[in-house]
């Protein structure tokens, strides 16, 4: 009995002690985004720094996001010509692959593809600055590694979300298109039209506005686990793992929260 | 070792009066194991203190803790006659800019050059010309002998040629407190001495005030020993017994307490047995 009230007492520190760590986690997190953020509105922008991140970011994900979303536009346009035959609507298949692309699976494509090659890379650059006292050494020199290193991998992964989701949503198109022209018989020029005729000023919103929110969180996520990274090399591949599931779980459920409160403001 | 680039301004050093650094009655324990347990110390402006202890006495934590980059559980902190105990992060910033600090493995920047290392505190402070900032740079490389690797990256240099650059990296501001961790760790002996030697150029010199953590007890020993001689570019050891100007003590850290402050003499003739076990 004195063994099973040990067991409960420290099973109830520790669970105490868990959830304790988890808040201390998010508020770490949410004043790190803040941080981030109001840096912005602070000297130095550091311009250079932010152009090289969009290039590490922008340009080396670019051949993997339009690889992806053209592809899924590919798959979509299959799939949707099985059921939409059934009913003799394969027409309006270029309309379901517009939508489907550009609302939802462009951004979150995109995002997901991202999130896996940048948050990790972030956590563990980050990670291995942190092990190797280089974080320490930039704070001994009077700087702020948040303003130097966060801030510019904020910007641009942001920035270069949204230009790789546009290039994403046409890749998706092109896609769908080589599936219904070329496998299915469809006019080009028609599917086309018919998928720029569906497009209303609420859904380019919305898949342009997810790429923002999600470019913010895989910057946030990735540096966050790279600036709390513990325990030297194994530390920094821990890290990196925990980046990319936590930004890839936080994208697909944020997706979910800001496609429902913009439909509210839509009034979709 | 080439002549002195800096001899003019250092001609002028002398360090002004009070304390560099002081601890009060510091604690500070990491996941509930005390790290250091009452810590109480003064460094004296343009004196060199020696920190001694085993691994894991809490020797580099000071040195973090004087720098603000850890913050006490409670006592106070003082340097360069600032209270820094609960000083804000962007207020450290500015105090920092007066202290140079070289991390136990250099902790260079690894995606910057030797010159971009080194420039990086003047660079960052901006304003500075181009033309003044590589002058200042093939100084400081020029102090630690290292002026053909300017171009290098660290993962280029020796474990030792790391050390000189980052000792360069922490001079090149001229500050006026300097804080080696283990500055001679995992090092030859021949580049160990040349380090040493750095150091004590540096203390000699520039009249910096400085903190020094070290396991290797010859290495602070030498540094009490020897001055500097600006003739033959090299330090020299001082005649027995005396002093000649040098200001250095020793403290010695067990479980996290200061159980020995005072200089060489007073350490030789201790007669602490852990001490003594320590410096045997």
């Amino acid at each position: 009995m004195a063994a099973g009230d040990f067991l409960s007492r420290v099973e109830h520190i520790s669970l105490a002690d868990f959830a304790k760590g988890k808040v201390q986690s998010v508020q770490d997190y949410a004043l790190l985004s803040l941080q981030a953020l109001g840096n912005l509105f602070k000297r130095p922008l550091y311009v250079a720094d932010m152009v090289q991140q969009a290039d590490l970011i922008g340009f080396g994900s670019l051949r993997i996001v339009l690889a992806a979303c053209f592809f899924t536009g590919a798959a979509l346009a299959l799939n949707s010509a099985t059921t939409l035959g059934r009913f003799g609507a394969l027409t309006v298949i270029g309309q379901l692959v517009s939508i489907g692309i550009v609302r939802e699976l462009g951004p979150v494509l995109a995002g997901l593809v991202v999130a896996g090659r940048n948050a990790s890379g972030m956590a563990s650059e980050l990670g291995s600055m942190v092990v190797t006292e280089q974080i320490d050494a930039m704070r001994a020199l009077g700087t702020d590694p948040v303003k130097k290193l966060v801030t510019p991998r904020v910007v641009s992964t942001i920035f270069m979300m949204f230009f790789l989701t546009i290039l994403g949503d046409l890749l998706g198109l092109i896609g769908g298109n080589i599936v219904a022209s070329g496998l299915l018989g469809l006019d080009s020029h028609e599917y086309w039209s018919s998928a720029w005729q569906i497009l209303v000023f609420s859904d380019v919103f919305m898949g342009l506005t997810k790429p923002i929110v999600f470019g913010f969180i895989i910057a946030t996520v990735g540096c966050y686990y790279g600036l709390t990274t513990k325990g030297g090399t194994q530390g920094v591949g821990r890290a990196t793992t925990e980046a990319v599931v936590a930004a890839m779980i936080l994208i697909i459920a944020v997706d979910v929260v800001v496609t429902r409160l913009l439909m509210v403001v839509f009034g979709l | 070792m080439p002549t002195l680039p800096l001899e003019q301004t250092a001609a002028a050093s002398q360090p002004p009066a009070g304390d560099a650094v002081v601890f009060e009655d510091v604690v500070l324990a990491f996941d509930r194991a005390t790290v250091l347990d009452g810590v109480s110390f003064r460094l004296a402006r343009g004196e060199t203190k020696a920190i001694f202890g085993v691994a894991g006495a809490g020797k580099s934590t000071i040195l973090k803790l004087a720098m603000g980059l850890l913050k006490p559980d409670s006592g106070r902190i003082h340097a360069l006659g600032e209270d820094i105990t609960h000083m804000r992060e962007q207020e450290l910033f500015e105090l920092r800019r007066k202290i140079g600090m070289v991390f136990q493995e250099g902790a260079l920047f690894d995606s910057l050059t030797v010159r971009e290392n080194v420039a990086f505190r003047l660079i960052e402070e901006g304003g500075i010309p181009e033309e003044q900032i590589e002058r200042r740079v093939r100084e400081a490389l020029s102090f630690v002998e290292l002026e053909h690797t300017i171009d290098m990256f660290p993962s280029e240099l020796s474990g030792g040629m790391r050390r000189r650059v980052a000792i360069a990296r922490a001079i090149i501001a001229q500050p006026e407190l300097l804080l080696y961790d283990s500055p001679t760790g995992g090092l030859d002996p021949v580049t160990s001495t040349t380090i040493v030697e750095l150091i004590v150029k540096q203390r000699d010199v520039y009249k910096t005030s400085s903190l020094l953590v070290t396991h290797r007890l010859q290495d602070a020993f030498t540094m009490a020993s020897h001055r500097f001689d600006r003739k033959t570019n090299h330090m020299q050891p001082v005649a027995s017994g005396g002093r000649n100007g040098i200001r250095m003590t020793f403290i010695v850290l067990r479980e996290g307490k200061v159980i020995f402050d005072g200089d060489e003499y007073e350490l030789a003739h201790s007669k602490d047995e852990y001490i003594r076990e320590y410096i045997s």
